[in-house]
């Protein structure tokens, strides 16, 4: 009796205990702001250009009193394309954690279930033989292809994951399938296509952060808002969804409405993230994990601290693209890929251990 | 009749099941589903549960199910499937926490937070609060799911095999948890292998074998060697304890084996 009053006195309550990770979790929330706003400067400051960073520091805040030229390069170059780093980043995250969360699936994001490829493909039809799927034009017209390409995708997949034998951890590989159908397809518009459209090609199948539009920007973050509050609302049954499927029905959760639904909404903001930059893979990926490790899965913390990551990840990308060859500005798609792949890697050795 | 009262008249799942009732839960009363594998008494709760599309012909307190509000059922009824395992990286707390907050969304609330003390204190899980899911053992994950079910305070809760990976202590810490829910006047159906058990704390028995109800009714008149035997295809010793609770024992299976053959008794049961 002594003892375990003993006991309960050294190790806190639960409350106590709960109260101290609900704490920790903010924090590490206001971190992974700080670490943005870090990682969001650099990305300001930093570049080619030989534009010294005070000089820059100093027309981000003066502008009327910088000179024309540095003027020029920040709020034109630097700061439209470091703007779409963080919203590209952030969207790639979200819908690569709720894909994650919906698929009960580590290594479910938007480039390995073949979303990506797929809005990639539809983007490049519009951009570059002109063909719009939907009665738009222009970036929309690029946006609604990508859109209807993606949810094609998810809707395949989706379709596949409830045939008898196809376990949530196959779709992977389906989603690898159509990732290579539709490299294909970019590859067949490639050989078609004329040299001038060649050269946009690239950026479809390379990722690229450099045509920033009001437009690109305007349409990303309505997206990952909506999806934000969204996410937000169903936040507990999203979270249910990872006690598995029978448990979650218990609770109450109408799995398969929920499953489809969401893959749906996160393949419009698969697609309205690779119209605007192409296909950056891994971040969606990546970035989950982050915050998986660091608050665990309540939605809450989760998601969020999620998009936080991917943003940040985003812009040192961005970042290390235009510093690691002095002179010369490479496709961020590459490097995210060279640096996601090694992550890719010991996910999928860590899943072979036994659980 | 009570509000709570659950009273089954027919369920009908193509090939899977197919029960006559009537088959009564009442609330205040252990009801507890006893059968072979396989004899349906989880895809029978599931029904009841509204997890497995079912033709369900069933009451509560009166109102047939078909004609209650699909929210107000999911509320009323709470299923714990057989024993789970997850890899979330959530811990115990913020599992039954998550459980609650299905059931009333929103912010987390003191109020909320108290509930889940109670839970966990309930399953005797608090040194385990801070504790991942993935890091459990089979026992402490099934607690957790209990718990789960407990926060939400159903006002018919269903366990399939709540037991089962529990050790003894365990056992009888949940069922005598069970217990005192039932007589706080809850409804209370169990799935459960173990006789003895069954015969500890069953008020109602319904006995289930190939998808059909065979007999339903107090434990008492159920629980007896004339009908366990068939059930189970296995010879018993049923004597009256001490308590007046039966004591069951499995003395050796009912038919003999033919060598490399069906045993004769299932042959002969499915003629």
């Amino acid at each position: 009796m002594s003892l375990e009053a003993a006991v309960s006195e050294v190790r806190p309550a639960p409350a106590e205990s709960f109260r101290r990770q609900e704490a920790r979790h903010r924090a590490w929330l206001l971190a992974g702001l700080g670490m943005l706003l870090v990682a969001f400067m650099a990305d300001l400051l930093l570049g080619p250009g030989k534009h010294p960073p005070g000089q820059v520091l100093e027309a981000l805040v003066t502008p009327e009193q910088a000179g024309p030229l540095v003027r020029i390069t920040l709020w034109q170059i630097r700061l439209p394309t470091a703007l779409l780093a963080v919203l590209a980043g952030a969207g790639l995250a979200v819908a690569g954690s709720q894909m994650q969360t919906v698929l009960d699936n580590p290594l479910a994001d938007p480039f390995t279930l073949g979303l990506a490829s797929a809005a990639s493909f539809g983007a490049a039809l519009a951009v570059v033989a002109g063909i719009s799927l939907l009665p738009l034009a222009g970036h929309l017209a690029a946006a609604g292809n990508a859109f209807v390409f993606s949810l094609l995708a998810a809707g395949m997949i989706h379709l596949l994951s409830r045939l008898r034998g196809v376990g949530l951890d196959t779709l992977v590989l389906l989603g690898i399938a159509t990732m290579f159908t539709f490299n294909a397809l970019l590859g067949l518009l490639q050989y078609l296509a004329s040299p001038d459209a060649l050269q946009q090609l690239v950026f479809w199948s390379l990722g690229s952060l450099s045509r920033p539009s009001g437009l690109k920007l305007g349409l990303i973050a309505a997206v990952l808002a909506g999806t934000l509050i969204v996410s937000r609302r169903l936040g507990w049954q999203l979270g249910a969804l990872r006690l598995g499927g029978i448990q979650a029905q218990a609770m109450g959760v109408r799995v398969a409405r929920l499953r489809l639904g969401m893959l749906a909404a996160m393949a419009l903001l698969t697609a309205v993230v690779v119209a605007a930059v192409g296909t950056i893979g891994f971040v969606g990926l990546v970035a989950p994990h982050m915050a998986r490790l660091l608050v665990g899965e309540q939605q809450r913390h989760f998601l969020p601290l999620s998009a936080l990551c991917g943003a940040t990840l985003m812009c040192v990308a961005d970042l290390a693209s235009k510093l690691v060859v002095p002179g010369l500005v490479l496709p961020i798609g590459i490097i995210t890929a060279l640096a996601g792949l090694p992550a890719f890697f010991l996910l999928i050795l860590r899943r072979r251990r036994p659980s | 009749m009570h509000d709570d009262d659950l009273l089954v008249q027919s369920v009908a799942l193509d090939g899977r099941l197919a029960i006559e009732g009537p088959l009564a839960a009442p609330a205040g009363a252990v009801t507890v589903l006893l059968g072979p594998n396989g004899a349906g008494k989880s895809t029978l709760l599931k029904a009841l549960a509204g997890i497995e599309p079912a033709r369900l012909e069933a009451s509560l307190g009166g109102r047939e199910l078909a004609t209650l509000p699909a929210a107000e059922r999911r509320d009323a009824f709470y299923y714990l499937p057989q024993l789970g395992n997850s890899q979330a990286a959530l811990s115990v707390h913020e599992a039954v926490l998550l459980s609650y907050k299905t059931l009333h969304p929103g912010r987390v609330r003191p109020t909320d937070l108290a509930r889940v003390e109670a839970a966990l204190a309930g399953m005797g899980l608090e040194a385990l609060a801070g504790r991942r899911l993935a890091s459990l053992s089979g026992g402490q994950y099934q607690r957790v799911a209990i718990a789960q079910a407990v926060v939400r305070r159903p006002r018919i809760l269903m366990m399939d095999e709540p037991t089962s990976a529990l050790d003894l202590h365990q056992q009888l810490r949940v069922l005598e948890w069970l217990r005192a829910e039932a007589d706080s006047g809850r409804t209370v159906l169990l799935a459960l292998h173990d006789l003895n058990l069954a015969a500890r704390f069953a008020d109602r028995c319904w006995l289930l074998k190939e998808g059909r109800c065979r007999l339903a009714g107090p434990a008492g008149s159920c629980l007896t060697a004339d009908h366990l035997e068939p059930l189970f295809d296995v010879r018993l010793e049923v004597d009256a304890g001490e308590d007046g609770a039966p004591r069951i024992q499995a003395l050796g299976l009912r038919q003999r084996c033919v060598p490399g053959g069906e045993p004769l008794g299932s042959r002969a049961a499915r003629v």
